[in-house]
């Protein structure tokens, strides 16, 4: 890697250390309130990115699997467990914090809301990915195995995205309507918004930066087996 | 001529397991015996009480689920502990392998499924509203255990702990199948209550929710099946 790349590397962590700082100080000072949750609507800033990057991070990793399925290298492999391990942390975020959301709301910490719901099988298919991948010795075998599942599981998730919100005996209690107004559009106050949008972006910069972190550590613990073998 | 040698190999690999499986009736005896133990303990746990059809339902496709998990990870498990897998490898092709374990897979669980709705009707004293729609959903969600759980079959026998987590791996990706497949049970069970094509309507929906999940798992096994049987 060059210099100058490195150095606007450098120069986007600072920038990414700026930028989260700024947006976790607007979330509490610069945004007002929404009308009828009050404070408690300040959690969208925090729980919707994590909800968020929880869903990317598997999508890289289903990505990632597909590569490694094509051409068996060991770096895919390793790139794709790493997005899920931070998937699956980010995933374990938002169900905590909107678990604390939801008793201070609704009065009770799980319910099996349809968005409930989806994000515990989320948690699952993490949790049976990490199980599979312990439960396998051999590299190469354990790399095409999680592959699979990996990219079964993502075929799955959409349709429990789109079948398990419109069970028609459950009311979603959810309040998605400020974010995800159906065929209002987005109903949200200017600076909500700015924030909001701020934050999600900040958000994927951290999943990016901890990524890339990650895979530069993996590439040179490699190298230095790699060098004490010869 | 490939096809036609394909659908073939297929069958010949059916014919295999079906006829190890009458040999033995290994898988057979322990599916159906553990269904019907669950039932019996479900049915008696709640005979004093009577129940709503989606309570109901849902205890027929709890008993279905853990069934399947108990027996359908056996058809590759098999192939890995006899050591006959590499045969295998050497002398069909992997879809064949597929396919035909997926229809050993299909008939296993409908055949379970087969005793286990008459009896659940039987002991839960369930007189069901709509028996054609009842049938149609046990056999469409049979497709949709099967057509899952076999190529999480094929992943598990290649792992090292094979029972502890098929279930684990199974339930996320079962569960769009298991969820339609219950609601549509529990209409056929609940009848009248809402207006009958408004019902007739939710269910069809859920059925073809249940042959889309089918056909979507089956693709995409067959395209992902040589990657695991083959590495």
């Amino acid at each position: 890697m060059c210099v100058c790349n490195s150095r606007l590397f450098a120069a986007l962590k600072l920038l990414l250390g700026v930028w989260m700082t700024v947006v976790i100080i607007a979330a509490f000072f610069y945004a007002p309130a929404a009308q009828n949750l009050g404070q408690m609507s300040r959690i969208i800033y925090f729980h919707i990115p994590a909800a968020w990057v929880s869903v990317v991070a598997f999508a890289v990793c289903t990505a990632y699997s597909v590569r490694y399925l094509r051409n068996r290298r060991t770096q895919d492999d390793a790139a794709a467990s790493f997005s899920a391990e931070l998937g699956l942390l980010f995933c374990v975020i938002a169900t905590v914090s909107g678990s604390i959301f939801a008793k201070a709301t609704w009065g009770s910490y799980w319910n099996w809301d349809p968005r409930e719901t989806s994000i515990f099988v989320l948690l699952l298919i993490y949790g049976a990915y990490f199980a599979l991948r312990s439960s396998v010795d051999d590299p190469s075998r354990r790399g095409s195995l999680a592959a699979v599942y990996g990219v079964l599981a993502f075929i799955t998730v959409p349709l429990l995205v789109f079948v398990a919100p419109r069970i028609p005996a459950v009311q979603s209690l959810h309040p998605d309507g400020p974010i995800l107004a159906t065929g209002g559009g987005l109903d949200m106050d200017g600076r909500m918004m700015t924030v909001f949008i701020s934050s999600l972006m900040g958000f994927t910069g951290l999943y990016a930066w901890v990524f890339s972190l990650r895979l530069r550590a993996w590439r040179f613990i490699t190298a230095l087996a790699n060098r004490q073998e010869d | 001529m490939w096809s036609s040698n394909w659908a073939r190999e297929a069958l010949a690999v059916l014919a295999k397991d079906i006829r190890s499986e009458y040999r033995t009736r290994y898988a057979f005896s322990a599916v159906l015996l553990f269904a019907v133990t669950a039932l019996a303990v479900v049915s008696f746990s709640v005979s004093p009480y009577s129940l709503d059809a989606d309570v109901q339902a849902a205890f027929l496709w709890i008993v279905l689920f853990f069934s399947a998990m108990t027996g359908l990870s056996r058809s590759f498990v098999r192939e890995e502990e006899a050591r006959t897998a590499m045969t295998l490898r050497l002398s069909t092709a992997p879809e064949a392998v597929y396919v035909g374990k997926l229809l050993f897979n299909i008939a296993l669980q409908g055949a379970v499924a087969a005793v286990v709705v008459p009896l659940f009707l039987v002991l839960m004293d369930v007189a069901p509203a709509h028996p054609g729609l009842l049938a149609s959903a046990t056999i469409l969600g049979t497709m949709a255990l099967a057509s899952s759980s076999t190529i999480i079959a094929a992943i598990v026998s290649r792992a090292n702990a094979k029972g502890a987590i098929f279930a684990v791996l199974a339930f996320p990706v079962t569960l769009p199948g298991l969820s339609s497949a219950i609601r549509a049970t529990t209409a056929a069970l609940r009848g009248a209550v809402g207006s009958g094509s408004a019902l007739v309507a939710g269910a069809a929906g859920d059925l073809r929710a249940l042959a889309a999940y089918s056909v979507l798992m089956i693709a995409s096994s067959l395209l992902l099946f040589d990657f695991v049987w083959d590495d």
